[in-house]
């Protein structure tokens, strides 16, 4: 069997399983599983492109997905006017503040002479610019989230096609990403995965804090959709007319539609990543990066920029994440930053990214279609196992009701299980890098 | 102006819950320096040996608790804790059985023994929830306080009130036993010096007879010891939940890196470096400044750096700073 075939075999084996999900349980949960399926396979190629590609650990994804979801809601909700008149300028001159203080103490530590003058001043910059900021900044924070909190309290967004979001939602990615980089890149592996670690954790507290920006833990809910809503099509005759011909019910069949447009647009996105991940791995860039991969020193003494090239792709790979990120969000319909956990958006993304293959950008697509199919079947597994398993005990002994109730622990269990298994007995993953 | 006050709302409000804190820190950033010295990972399932030490001794906590068994005024936890580290340890060695062992051999390079540590994670935390629950559990028991508020106004006749919490106390008391112990064990006995010699030049140690495999199992054991009697304190002090664990991931690295990697009294000074830090610029001093301040200054604000949920930020902001300007941390740690 040649390789090829067997890596349509692996895809057709994934599709299998979803197909068999939509014959015995309902094509909702299936087109369910493929739409985050594919997200998931848009935030394994961000991942893939740095690890598999550059050999970069970064295990703060879930901090570039959720600033993703943070763009999704800055362009597509609409503006709070009020907010904006209350301390919007306020607020933005405050962060301007804010951002000429920091670049004046990097600009001081740079262009200072070495010595006591250096250190003093860069930290009188610094000292005096936080209190002026925070003297701009918390007026105008206040006098906004005193509008309407109930239902707004935030700034809102631009108002424009949610759409547009996504590309905005890598850019944001990308810029956290370039500070990051500018910082830890350089520094040895580990300490770049515990600087992603920090700020990935930041940027899920800014969002749980920062009312203004994201409504906090209130969440940000009915933001506006590229596609039409299920009631819409409910009330449409020409859909009632079109679904009762060929015998669907409309209700069932608008959720249904409504699920196969998010995902066509996914489809779109992954397809065009996809040719482009491809053709920039087969592309001399990508044949340097895997060069600098496997041998930094023998790439820097053919006059290859390490730091550089680092880098860049690390703010591709996150700018890849945070679109993976808009998308998430714009299908959720809803920014909810109390449900960011680390183990759930980087790790579990980690996870696809090894399993299907790492340097591989079709096994980066698998391992996201093949570890979302069963982080959602482990549960219902889980528990029909535990019911078999428990089967014999008495009915409301304590051990059955415990068992039973964790099996939606069993989650966690098996997705280091599959990882550590997949390590040992295949580690370059389903379809390895040629 | 009032000095002694000030004093003494800034020793209850910051200087004991910090130093608690980051003797807690500390503990858990030692086995992270152990790990990494011996083994050369960095190892990301040790929040989660944590909560697993701190589940085993919960659990035996409370068979002894529904025995009647108690420690007189300190938390029966106390009592439980030896079966806690025996669990533990039985958990780390099993899982360096089957897991780590096979990546030693193979002397893949560390990047990857960390991924196999991310497995692990994930194994571990899913027990741990699969065990006890993802919820909150509380084990302590025996006396609150060692001095309440009440009894320190009494005692004094100061406005401020002054709390010492009995956690506070064993804490503070069980770290400094603990370090004592290790240091001892590393420097004067024949075992931990092998293994300071397996952690300064492996190859070297290795000619000279060191058997690899007894200072490995050591180790997991110690830290097994390190990782439980952090989370045992961290639950007592605060709450047993699991998830606070996986989050102390971040604080415990940073106090290790901030130390110097491998070094163990740069993981200490680190976990105390991080725990000040975190505490003080997230403390409101508004209290504190007004007790010094002359009464036609005092001020209405809250004076706090930034709020408590950033403190995230503030272990993190350190570890880069320290990174920047002195990429092998206050202590010289190896750089593998």
């Amino acid at each position: 069997m040649s390789i090829s075939a067997k890596n349509i075999g692996l895809f057709a084996v994934v599709f299998g399983l979803i197909l068999l999900t939509g014959f015995m349980q309902s094509w909702n949960v299936a087109l369910g599983i493929i739409n985050m399926g594919l997200i998931s396979a848009v935030m394994a190629l961000g991942v893939n492109m740095q690890w598999g590609y550059a050999g970069l650990f970064n295990i703060g994804v879930m901090g570039f997905v959720a600033l993703g979801g943070l763009g999704a809601v800055i362009v597509s909700m609409p503006p709070v006017n009020e907010a904006w008149a209350a301390g919007g300028l306020r607020l933005i001159f405050a962060l301007v503040a804010g951002a000429a203080t920091i670049v004046a103490a990097v600009f001081a530590w740079k262009r200072l002479p070495r010595g006591a003058v250096r250190t003093l001043g860069m930290l009188a910059i610094l000292v005096v610019g936080f209190f002026v900021y925070r003297g701009l900044f918390d007026p105008a924070v206040e006098a906004i989230e005193r509008v309407n909190p109930a239902s707004t309290g935030y700034l809102g967004g631009l108002g424009l096609p949610i759409l547009i979001s996504w590309p905005i939602g890598g850019l944001l990615a990308a810029g956290a990403a370039w500070i990051v980089g500018k910082t830890a890149l350089g520094l040895r592996s580990d300490y770049l995965a515990i600087a992603t670690l920090g700020i990935a954790e930041i940027i899920i507290a800014v969002l749980k804090n920062e009312d203004w920006l994201s409504r906090g833990v209130k969440n940000v809910i009915g933001l506006p959709r590229p596609v039409p809503y299920e009631i819409d099509l409910q009330q449409n005759e020409n859909f009632i007319n079109w679904m009762t011909t060929w015998g669907y019910d409309p209700v069932i069949a608008s959720s249904i539609t409504v699920k196969l447009a998010y995902a066509g647009l996914f489809l779109v996105v992954l397809l065009v990543l996809l040719w482009l991940a491809q053709a920039a791995l087969s592309s001399p860039w990508g044949r340097m990066m895997r060069a600098i991969r496997d041998n930094e020193t023998a790439a820097e003494a053919m006059g290859k920029n390490v730091t550089k090239r680092h880098l860049q792709i690390f703010i591709i790979g996150s700018a890849v994440c945070g679109l993976a990120g808009a998308m998430m969000t714009t299908l959720d319909g809803q920014l909810t930053p109390g449900s960011y956990q680390p183990l759930r958006f980087t790790f579990l993304v980690w996870v696809m990214v090894i399993v299907g293959g790492s340097g591989n950008n079709f096994g980066a697509v698998l391992g996201g279609f093949l570890i979302w199919f069963l982080w959602v079947q482990v549960e219902p597994v889980g528990r029909w196992l535990m019911d078999t398993v428990t089967a014999g005990l008495a009915d409301g002994s304590a051990l059955k009701a415990h068992l039973v109730g964790s099996a939606a622990h069993m989650r966690l269990l098996t997705m280091g299980l599959i990882l550590l298994i997949v390590l040992r007995f295949s580690p370059r993953g389903l379809i390895p890098e040629r | 102006m009032d000095l002694v006050n000030a004093l003494v709302a800034l020793l209850n409000f910051v200087v004991i819950p910090a130093t608690a804190y980051g003797a807690q820190l500390a503990l858990g950033a030692l086995g992270v320096t152990l790990i990494y010295g011996i083994l050369r990972f960095s190892n990301f399932a040790h929040g989660d040996t944590m909560a697993f030490g701190a589940m085993a001794t919960i659990l035996v906590t409370w068979v002894l608790q529904g025995a009647g068994i108690s420690f007189g005024p300190l938390p029966t936890a106390l009592l439980a804790l030896p079966v806690g580290i025996v669990a533990a340890a039985a958990l780390l060695l099993a899982t360096d059985k089957v897991v780590y062992r096979f990546y030693r051999r193979q002397r893949v390079t560390p990047v990857i023994l960390v991924i196999v540590s991310m497995g692990v994670m994930f194994i571990y935390n899913g027990l741990v929830r699969f065990i006890i629950g993802p919820d909150d559990q509380s084990f302590g028991d025996g006396a609150r306080f060692i001095i309440n508020a009440r009894q320190f106004r009494d005692m004094t006749g100061l406005s401020e009130p002054l709390a010492f919490k009995t956690s506070q106390g064993i804490t503070i008391v069980t770290a400094v036993i603990v370090v004592a112990i290790l240091f001892w064990f590393l420097n004067h006995t024949r075992t931990g010096k092998s293994m300071r010699a397996f952690s300064d030049n492996e190859d070297l140690a290795l000619l000279s007879g060191i058997n690899p495999d007894r200072v490995v199992k050591i180790t997991w054991i110690i830290v097994a010891a390190l990782a439980t009697v952090a989370g045992v304190l961290y639950g007592l002090d605060k709450s047993f939940h699991p998830f606070t664990y996986f989050q102390l991931l971040l604080p415990v690295f940073a106090a290790a890196i901030v130390g110097g990697l491998g070094s163990p009294l740069g993981a200490i000074v680190g976990g105390f470096v991080i725990a000040y830090s975190e505490v003080t610029v997230t403390y409101a001093f508004k209290k504190v400044a007004n007790y010094v301040l002359p009464e036609n200054l005092e001020i209405d604000s809250l004076a706090q750096l930034l709020s408590t949920d950033y403190k995230f930020a503030v272990s993190f902001a350190i570890l880069v700073i320290v990174l920047l300007f002195r990429p092998t941390g206050l202590f010289r740690g190896k750089a593998v």
